[in-house]
């Protein structure tokens, strides 16, 4: 195979990996500050997918234009179930609160179902064929915006909790519980808001995501293990280790998909999931925990 | 009486902090051996390190004559050490019994033999009327000596206590003092104890080591070490005298 | 021998119990073809929520894929079958060690380099999935068109090839579930039980009381995954056909861990009760819906969800320890 095609699929690649990426920053959030393993990550951006198909079908928006919009309902959603559903359950052992985001996951994926049914579902965009050329390079359009587009979300997402007063609280949260109470943080309301901005991040990579795939319900699962592998290889409560997590998973999966068969790609996510379990369990960027 | 524990050397550093300098020192049989000093003194370090939850960075540890330095805890429990935790850590939703029973197995393989030698060490722990509660529900003093009884029921040859007396009311500590003497007594049990309350120290040990900074500043019979200078300037304070 | 396996247990208990179990062999007698199906799929969940209860409710090591093992048995079985003629219980012989080998690899994986809680969970479910798709790929085993088991006319029931009417199965599966129970009261008693639970307390501390917890651990996944295994070999032979995406999927994974949950994880009875709960009120359901001529794929994963939801938010320990305490009946050994 010749070369320039290997490039291209690279390419390709590391611009999905970077959508990859900004969802599992949202996990990665989440957990860095709440500590709570998000099991139904995968199935909230399903929801933001499916809306935006919605939006689209029914008034030919763009996902990328509706974007803002969608991430803020997602932000709506995700700040509730913190408040209603999760809080209670920080002090409760670990398997529970993993347990109780199964029970979520597994109503959203079959609401979605009932609602939306099996068959996969999609955008065509204006420019869903479109590409572009940089020399040998040939880069598909839709990978661009969606690239690109997550790489904005994910700097504001690192402006504001580098540079604002909410975002300085939040990371106070995530360093020191009890310190933060003692300062007077409304803890409850800043890790409700921490869950809206995961949430908010996943709805804006499903918007991004929608460009590059379909989506039927059953994917909710697919990208919560995604997200999860991503998570785990790049460091739990990294967010750079998120970024680069994605960008490599991404990467792996289009060459994998090149070199082998297709369908077989996500045995090398998990593949490498295994690895860094047993060998570097803190990930890429993560700091070893005792 | 030849030595039943002997540490040799010992170090250990956490990135750059010394927490114990080259500790050396033995512990006879059927001795009681207390180990003191002021907090961060490097004293649980020390014991964990014995009790090989990790491994010493120089030096050596070694029980009945054989090499223990750098085992896992479960194997250095099997050759008959036994230990308490700082902060108690009895099996919480296990009846008192059945934590005391956990021990008990380790030696016997047939559950209804380590029942009947559970109920002989509660007994002795005056714990036996609790037996069917669930250790959860204990008052502090009481889990603290349930989870000397589940040390006990190991048979180890020596027990590590690590400031089992802390939290508790004087009455109560005097019955787990009169308790471990009687123990060290009637079974030559040897004891080797890390602790703040002196009281129990005096009526305990038969000798003392001084630790600060993570270095040894004293070692000796326990009149000699209450009157050591250097001893009483970093921890027992003049009063103490 | 049955005297200690008794011994404990309130009389009225006792007596519950053996009512419960006269009625479920009389059963088949009195039950629709429906109804047997259902109370079949009931026993069939009731058999594997106790061996995975053995991994985490005895042991503490939280399995979200264990479909993996129902897989391997199932896959084992059915594949030296339709290859080589060879009848399900010679099959069962290979299928065992197969799904033990798995359990034994994962726990390995995991318990040598400290993989816990979450960890393991997400390992488990990795493994499961990488079977799914490599499966898919396998051709000795077709792939994911499916291996189909032939199915031949039978005029009698052939227990050595599991060939034969539905309540031969019900039987088996009854048979199977029973002595599941007796084992697990038995493992529960016996010095690895109290190891076992000692560990799910507290690791640290069971190390510090001498006992090897990578051992102990390692047992119970590895024994944990054999007995599941053997359901799989009933799976295959009763559904005669099997596919990757169906028998690996995370979906069957969740449905084995539902019933230990709602019933009471670590109890003895939780699993069989979670079993006959959800089951049949999700059968109702079903049931109920196609009645109404309402057809709603996934209704029955919502109540499931469900289901799972209200008991972990309010009956955190399970439906089984709350039923005890309402009809006074305090289970010592749990």
């Amino acid at each position: 195979m010749p070369a320039e095609l290997y490039l291209n699929v690279a390419v390709g690649g590391v611009l999905t990996g970077l959508v990859y990426g900004l969802m599992a920053l949202g996990l990665s959030v989440i957990f860095g500050v709440v500590r709570v393993v998000n099991f139904a990550h995968g199935e909230m951006m399903t929801i933001a997918m499916y809306i935006a198909v919605t939006l689209f079908t029914a008034f030919h928006l763009d996902p990328l234009v509706m974007l803002v919009p969608i991430a803020a309902v997602m932000f709506a959603f995700g700040y509730v179930l913190q408040t209603r559903l999760i809080n209670p359950f920080i002090t409760r052992p670990e398997y529970s609160q993993f347990l109780l985001l199964v029970a979520v996951a597994i109503i959203i994926v079959n609401l979605l179902l009932i609602a939306f049914g099996p068959d996969a579902q999609n955008v065509q965009t204006s420019y869903a064929y479109d590409s572009f050329q940089i020399g040998p390079l040939i880069i598909d359009a839709t990978k661009l915006y969606a690239g690109l587009a997550a790489i904005v979300v994910a700097a504001a997402l690192f402006g504001f909790f580098q540079y604002t007063r909410l975002g300085t609280a939040i990371r106070a949260c995530a360093d020191n519980y009890t310190g933060a109470l003692v300062v007077g943080l409304d803890v409850k309301h800043l890790y409700a808001l921490t869950f809206g901005l995961g949430a908010a991040c996943v709805g804006a990579a499903g918007c991004m995501l929608l460009l590059i795939f379909d989506v039927t319900p059953a994917v909710g699962p697919a990208y919560t293990l995604l997200a999860f592998v991503i998570v785990i290889t790049g460091g739990l409560g990294s967010m750079p280790g998120a970024l680069i997590g994605g960008v490599l998973i991404g990467l792996t999966e289009a060459m994998a998909g090149l070199l082998f068969t297709p369908s077989a790609k996500s045995m090398f996510a998990f593949g490498i999931l295994v690895l860094v379990l047993l060998f570097r369990p803190q990930g890429i960027m993560g700091k070893k925990t005792s | 009486m030849s030595a039943l524990l002997s540490v040799s050397g010992v170090s250990k550093r956490f990135r750059g902090l010394v927490a114990v300098d080259r500790i050396s020192f033995e512990v006879p049989e059927s001795g009681i051996f207390a180990v003191i000093g002021p907090n961060g003194a490097g004293k649980t370090t020390l014991f964990n390190m014995i009790a090989g939850v990790f491994p010493a960075d120089t030096g050596t540890i070694t029980f009945a004559g054989e090499r223990i330095d750098g085992l896992p805890p479960d194997r250095i429990c099997r050759r008959g050490i036994g230990r308490t935790f700082q902060i108690v850590r009895p099996f919480p939703a296990l009846s008192v019994e059945d934590n005391v029973i956990v021990g008990a197995l380790l030696h016997r393989k047939r559950v209804n033999a380590a029942r009947v030698y559970a109920h002989e060490v509660l007994r002795r722990l005056d714990l036996y009327d609790k037996r069917g509660q669930r250790a959860s529900s204990l008052t502090l003093p009481d889990r603290k000596r349930l989870e000397v009884a589940r040390a006990l029921a190991s048979d180890p040859k020596l027990l590590l206590l690590d400031e089992v007396m802390a939290g508790l009311r004087p009455t109560e500590m005097d019955r787990i003092v009169a308790i471990l003497r009687e123990l060290n007594r009637e079974t030559g049990l040897t004891i080797l104890l890390i602790e703040h309350v002196m009281r129990a120290v005096m009526a305990l040990a038969s000798r003392i080591l001084v630790l600060h900074h993570g270095a040894a500043i004293a070692e000796g019979l326990p009149e000699q070490v209450m009157r050591d200078r250097a001893v009483i300037d970093s921890y027992l304070g003049v009063e103490a005298v | 021998m049955i005297a200690r396996l008794i011994e404990g247990v309130p009389r009225r208990a006792l007596a519950l119990l053996g009512v419960l179990l006269a009625a479920l062999v009389a059963a088949p007698l009195v039950a629709g073809d429906y109804l047997l199906t259902v109370l079949i799929l009931i026993l069939y969940f009731a058999y594997i929520g106790q061996a995975w209860n053995i991994m985490m409710g005895f042991a503490g090591q939280l399995s979200l894929g264990h479909a993996l093992y129902v897989g391997l048995g199932a896959y084992t079985a059915a594949s030296l079958n339709v290859h080589f003629g060879i009848g399900p219980w010679l099959g069962l012989l290979v299928s065992v060690p197969v799904a033990a080998l798995a359990g034994a690899f994962i726990g390995f994986l995991a318990f040598r380099f400290r993989v816990a809680g979450v960890y393991f969970a997400i390992l488990t479910i990795a493994v499961a999935e990488f079977a799914r798709v490599g499966f898919d790929h396998l051709s000795w085993t077709s792939g994911s068109s499916g291996l189909f088991l032939p199915v031949a006319q039978f005029t009698h029931d052939d227990l050595w090839h599991l060939r034969g009417h539905p309540v031969m199965f019900y039987y088996i599966l009854l048979t199977a579930t029973v002595l599941a129970f007796l084992f697990c009261r038995a493992l529960l008693q016996s010095r690895i039980g109290y190891f076992w639970r000692a560990i799910r307390e507290d690791e640290e501390a069971a190390r510090s009381t001498g006992i090897d917890v990578f051992h102990y651990k390692m047992i119970a996944v590895v024994i944990s995954a054999a007995m599941t295994s053997f359901a799989g070999v009933i799976y295959a032979f009763y559904y005669n056909n099997l596919f990757p995406e169906q028998v690996f999927h995370i979906s069957r994974s969740i449905e084995i861990i539902l019933g230990p949950i709602v019933g009471g994880i670590g109890t003895l009875f939780g699993p069989i009760l979670g079993a006959v709960v959800l089951t049949g009120l999700a059968e109702t359901l079903t049931a109920a819906l196609a009645a109404a001529g309402i057809d709603l794929p996934g209704a029955k994963q919502v109540f499931y969800g469900i289901c799972l939801l209200l008991v972990i938010t309010t009956l955190p320990d399970g439906v089984w320890p709350w039923v005890c305490k309402r009809i006074g009946l305090a289970e010592r050994n749990k």
